[in-house]
């Protein structure tokens, strides 16, 4: 046996205690969103009875199937608030990714072209706010864009504005923070592929008289699709079910499909209609999380 | 040819104004932390005051508290469970779940938080646990476990394994092996994974808020009830403190990072 093989099985034996974790706190816990999401809002009034009282027996837990309806998800196409937030919540995910990768790419291309030493101080530079609180930096943010915040006393001053304008609670001031917020995670990926472009792909395309633009868009680009695909879903899944940026940033007008599902979980109090909306919001996310698994797992796993 | 010299105008242009953005804003906060003046907005000279008004502050200090012991316990586990995942995945070749394993694995680090936090309460619920400091921490170690085994398995994957070759041919067991070469070697990446782990526990306001009881709240979820209320200056000074603990956090990390690991691989936090 090599001595390479003589590892695998211990290994393998580290996998049980993370396994049995996720298995029970990250898998399981789906399940019971799924009972929940089924069954009648009447009785799901918290204090909330156990779903699965296990001590009962089969009977029990064939009359509890046997209760199960649809309601909730009838109530969630029926009613237009739900669906407008949905389509509100792609849109939303739909815009801001671009604008993300319209800004991310050209900031981590520029790394990418720094001298060796200075790459690894903006990486640094990159990194620190992806380790500072999301809800500091949206906060920072509302102290900018308030009604005599500091951007409206730029304008006065500057004379560009006869009065002070409004910034928060509009689609714009959200746009911002979530652009703000996401954009380590755009410029990271991208980053980490167009540092490992050999610089001697573009100068072969130079010799062979493509113009540095026409290089750019033949020979890079196309060589940074698999950070430019884990930049997008970095961004675009999470984004989605957003819940703090729209919640202090936007307008209470329309909401996205996290405020929707965290009204009607702590204001409301209606936790089947809640998690009825969290079955349709993880429905909605199985494709790019699946796409984002195997991109993940490729990356990772590539250098065995 | 220079380096430099393939920095077009554009690259400077939009790496200042993209890190200017990252930036500003963070920078504006920490210097109105310091405002003497009661109104936000307006400058009334450099003063502590606000800082004082926190330490002051019973309630926020409890939910301070709250946040550290959530973090750093949390953090441990994550260290723990998240290294053994990693370890499985680049050391344990194939086996049976491994697909299931590294999706469980993969999944949270892009789950909306609303999803997790409400999955996690229903579970809580179900399993009719008292919920406070402990069904907070589980959410969190579930969570930043995730996070620890990405950082920990890129480490393991650029690593050389002649060098656990090595070891083995010249008569140590895997176990010794392990010990003796891979550990050391993976060191500043569970380091990096622990601190990545405590500032994400530390700034987690969604999960959090769905998996706490009542009486037991974190330092996010009282920010955030006082932030809805409006800007206030004591709130400045709080932020302020926990990016200043932040900092000391990250520069700690990398100096980990680069005291222990100068053989030429990049050791970014992350």
């Amino acid at each position: 046996m090599s001595a390479r093989a003589i590892f695998t099985r211990p290994a393998r034996l580290a996998a049980i205690a993370p396994y049995v974790w996720m298995a029970l706190f990250f898998l399981v816990p789906f399940g019971f969103v799924l009972k929940i999401a089924l069954s009648q809002t009447a009785i799901a009034q918290p204090p909330y009875l156990p779903v699965f009282d296990l001590t009962a027996g089969a009977g029990a837990i064939k009359a509890a199937f046997a209760a199960l309806s649809l309601d909730n998800f009838r109530l969630l196409v029926s009613d237009d608030l739900y669906i407008f937030s949905y389509l509100r919540s792609l849109v939303v995910a739909l815009v801001s990714t671009s604008i993300l990768l319209l800004i991310g790419y050209p900031i981590a291309y520029g790394m990418a072209r720094l001298p060796q030493r200075w790459q690894a101080i903006a990486m640094m530079l990159v990194i620190i706010p992806f380790w500072t609180s999301f809800l500091i930096r949206i906060y920072a943010w509302i102290n900018i864009l308030q009604h005599d915040g500091l951007l409206n006393r730029i304008l006065l001053a500057l004379h560009l504005v006869a009065s002070p304008l409004v910034w928060l609670s509009t689609d714009s001031a959200m746009y911002l923070g979530i652009v703000y917020s996401y954009l380590p995670f755009m410029i990271l990926p991208l980053y980490a592929v167009l540092a490992k472009m050999d610089p001697a792909l573009l100068e072969a395309a130079g010799d062979l008289g493509a113009e540095p633009r026409s290089a750019f868009w033949l020979v890079t680009f196309p060589l940074s699709l698999p950070g430019v695909a884990a930049g997008v879903l970095l961004c675009f899944i999470p984004i989605v079910g957003e819940f703090v940026i729209p919640d202090l940033l936007a307008g209470s007008d329309s909401l996205m499909i996290g405020q929707t599902l965290w009204l009607e979980f702590f204001t409301n109090k209606d936790w089947p209609v809640a998690s009825a909306a969290a079955v349709v919001l993880l429905a909605l996310l199985v494709a790019p999380l699946v796409f984002y698994d195997r991109l993940q797992r490729r990356q990772l796993e590539s250098n065995h | 040819m220079a380096a430099s010299s393939r920095l077009s105008r554009f690259n400077i242009a939009s790496l200042a104004l993209g890190l200017a953005f990252l930036y500003l804003p963070i920078v504006i906060l920490v210097v109105y932390s310091f405002n003497a003046s009661r109104l936000v907005t307006v400058w009334g000279g450099w003063s502590l005051h606000w800082y004082g008004e926190f330490f002051r502050d019973e309630a926020m200090l409890e939910a301070a508290s709250m946040s550290f012991r959530v973090a750093a316990t949390s953090a441990t586990l994550a260290t723990l469970l998240g290294t053994l995942a990693a370890i499985a995945l680049s050391r344990g070749e194939r086996f049976k779940g491994r697909t299931l394993f590294s999706g469980m694995l993969y999944a949270p680090l892009v789950m909306p938080e609303v999803i997790t936090g409400l999955s996690l309460l229903l579970l809580f619920v179900a399993l009719d646990a008292a919920r406070g400091f402990w069904t907070v921490t589980i959410a969190h170690t579930s969570l930043t476990l995730c996070f620890v085994a990405v950082v920990v398995q890129s480490r393991l994957g650029s690593l050389d394994r002649s060098l656990e070759e090595a070891a083995m041919d010249l008569g140590c067991d895997p176990a010794r092996a392990f010990v003796a070469v891979t550990l050391p070697l993976i060191a500043p990446a569970i380091a990096a994974g622990w601190m990545l782990a405590f500032t994400l526990s530390l700034d987690d306001l969604v999960i959090a808020s769905f998996t706490t009881g009542p009486g037991s709240a974190t330092l996010p979820i009282r920010i955030y009830s006082e932030v809805r209320l409006g800007v206030q200056p004591e709130i400045n000074a709080i932020c302020t403190l926990v990016i200043g603990l932040i900092a000391v956090v990250i520069v700690v990390a990398s100096l980990v990072s680069k005291l222990t690991a100068s053989r030429g691989e990049s050791a970014a936090p992350l």
